[in-house]
């Protein structure tokens, strides 16, 4: 009787346990939905919040509605979902490669898919930038750009998955190649920039890799939404995985993973998700290193409660990171890429400082 | 023969680690497998679960070749604890829930938590439970990883040098408990060790190795002054102390 009463306390401190790790989520989940309200509130024009409520529930004036369903929702619901598969497949990324410093930005896919951009601007002239009334700069072309781009995102993600399968697919050899490739398409881009005939193309290759939440139609905001669910679904399904993987390669074996496999699928589906990100929107920095971080820190290494909360967290990392770019010197709009590394790199420093001092 | 290996060879690319090691267990069986560093007893452990594929040479369980037994199944009858732990900041329950994953399908049910409650009772670990494995000793570490084996349900259990890192207390704790294990559950253990003397007190069957073969296998009557000799290159007599045959270095 006693060893029963003490199992059931056990199992109602651990059923508690579980409640405050779902809580989190949910709480995650409403701040991104908050954060999606106010970042479709803010903006050049003025929309009230009620106004906005009133519009995304279909009650608004033509004006607003046009503002709202043209604009700033197609933006936010871009952010939402650009933030939580490159938080994703940040967190996969660590997990699968073991290593806290792999990112989608620090294996170099990234840099790939911005070479892409250089390869489509300047070599094929689908940067031929017009000038706005406001001064900015368009890609005149943006179908050749998100399609090169995210052909070499692709081929660098097949580059590091085949030199590491030589090295039998170990995590370290994985971020060496990521690295390696990601000076080498570094290199491509500065090439191509360096000869380019035309500095015009150079400027808007520039401003490409900016990164802006605003590039992406509704024809992509679908395209995005079916492929970070159907990826998002996936990393879930192989939740468990994930946590033998924690407990390192050989008792993930013990435990009956078949590793190589789990990690050859993990990294090729979030190298999928930043490809396609990358090429619609530019580079968008240091999400997929922060906030799966942040939220470690929050929710604890469990990839149950994990990969839901890391998709929340990025969510509304980049849309708290977009709203202060278009707010901050309104009606100017700062770069999302610069706003998310600023945001980014003080905590890639704080893991590297942090690492050595382990050792 | 609950455990049966038979001829199993292994060599990494630039060196050759096992050569010809055979033996056989039945169930209740403890086989302690001794011998220098470098001779090859974790890849043994590694060759018996697939956590490396031997080059020649083949492993039975309960007569089934193990290339043949897919690896969750496996993972339902061989539980293995590697010699280094690596984990996340995880709760020792979380840990021990681990070992239910060679039978969940879709997530744990309240069976697996059930048995998982029962495990950490049984190990005296259940005040820990919700504490963080890098809280503990390495004692009590120890022995959350054997609970997490045993939440596989195994009919065999693997350990790496499980008493390398842990002090005079410890290593004996661990050792009772494991031995504890193999006579109640009546599950099969292969154990590699340093010390000769925490093996003559727990093993009913030995193994000497040197340089990737098998020097000498049998009962406690192969761990001779002359076998040690031999495989250690260190002189060393025997006394007898309660009955257990005792090494002591000259």
């Amino acid at each position: 009787m006693v060893r029963e009463d003490a199992i059931t306390a056990k199992s109602a401190s651990y059923h508690k346990y579980i409640v405050k790790k779902k809580l989190i989520i949910l709480l995650l989940v409403v701040a991104a939905v908050l954060m999606a309200f106010l970042s479709i509130n803010a903006g050049a024009i003025s929309i009230s919040l009620r106004d906005v409520v009133a519009t995304v529930l279909g009650s608004g004036d033509d004006r607003t509605l046009a503002v709202v369903k043209n604009i700033r929702l197609p933006r936010v619901i871009t952010g939402m979902l650009a933030g939580a598969g490159l938080s994703v497949a940040g967190c996969i990324m660590q997990n699968n490669l073991r290593n806290p410093l792999a990112s989608p930005m620090t294996l170099g896919i990234a840099n790939a898919a911005a070479f892409g951009a250089n390869v489509a601007i300047i070599v094929f002239g689908a940067g031929s930038i017009l000038s706005t009334g406001l001064g900015e700069v368009q890609i005149s072309n943006p179908y050749l750009v998100t399609i090169l781009a995210f052909f070499f995102a692709i081929l660098s993600t097949v580059l590091i998955i085949a030199l590491a399968r030589l090295k039998s697919f170990s995590p370290e050899s994985i971020v060496l190649a990521g690295v390696a490739l990601s000076s080498l398409f570094s290199a491509g881009t500065m090439m191509i920039q360096y000869f380019a005939a035309d500095t015009v193309r150079v400027a808007a290759v520039i401003f490409w890799t900016f990164g802006d939440l605003g590039r992406a139609s509704w024809r992509e905001i679908w395209l995005l939404a079916a492929l970070t669910l159907v990826s998002l679904g996936y990393f879930f399904l192989h939740r468990w995985d994930y946590n033998a993987l924690d407990s390192g390669e050989e008792t993930a074996k013990s435990l009956g993973v078949k590793v190589e496999k789990v990690r050859l699928g993990g990294m090729f589906v979030s190298s999928l998700i930043t490809a396609v990100s990358v090429s619609f929107l530019g580079v968008i920095g240091f999400i997929g290193l922060v906030a799966p971080h942040m939220t470690r820190r929050i929710i604890g290494t469990d990839l149950r409660y994990l990969i839901p909360a890391s998709a929340a967290m990025g969510g509304l990392l980049l849309l708290s990171a977009d709203t202060i770019s278009r707010v901050i010197i309104s009606p100017q709009t700062l770069p999302i890429g610069a706003v998310t590394s600023f945001l980014g790199a003080p905590l890639f420093l704080y893991l590297l400082i942090r690492g050595y001092e382990r050792k | 023969m609950m455990l049966a290996a038979e001829k199993i060879e292994f060599s990494y690319p630039r060196a050759d680690v096992l050569k010809k090691i055979s033996f056989a267990l039945s169930e209740g069986d403890c086989l302690a497998i001794l011998g220098p560093n470098g001779a090859g007893k974790s890849t043994i452990l590694k060759c018996l679960n697939k956590i490396l594929v031997p080059q020649k040479g083949v492993v039975y369980i309960n007569g089934t070749d193990t290339s043949s037994i897919d690896n969750r199944m496996l993972a339902q009858t061989v539980g293995y604890i590697a010699q280094r732990q690596e984990h996340s900041r995880k709760t020792v329950f979380d840990v021990v829930l681990l070992g239910r994953k060679p039978y969940i399908k879709w997530d744990v049910t309240s069976k697996d938590i059930a048995l998982v409650e029962e495990i950490l009772q049984a190990f005296g670990l259940d005040d820990y439970a919700m504490r963080y494995t890098d809280e503990l000793s390495g004692g009590e570490l120890q022995k959350v990883m054997i609970a997490r084996a045993l939440a596989q349900q195994p009919k065999i259990l693997l350990m790496d040098e499980p008493t390398s890192s842990l002090d005079l207390k410890n290593q004996l704790e661990v050792i009772c408990t494991v031995k504890e294990v193999v006579q109640k559950k009546g599950v099969s253990a292969v154990v590699t060790m340093h010390d000769l003397n925490l093996a003559l007190r727990f093993a009913n069957k030995y193994m000497l190795l040197k340089e990737g073969q098998v020097f000498a296998y049998g009962g406690p009557e192969i761990i001779t002054e002359r076998a040690i000799k031999e495989v250690y290159d260190v002189d060393v007599a025997f006394v007898e102390y309660e009955g257990v045959p005792v090494v002591v270095p000259l």
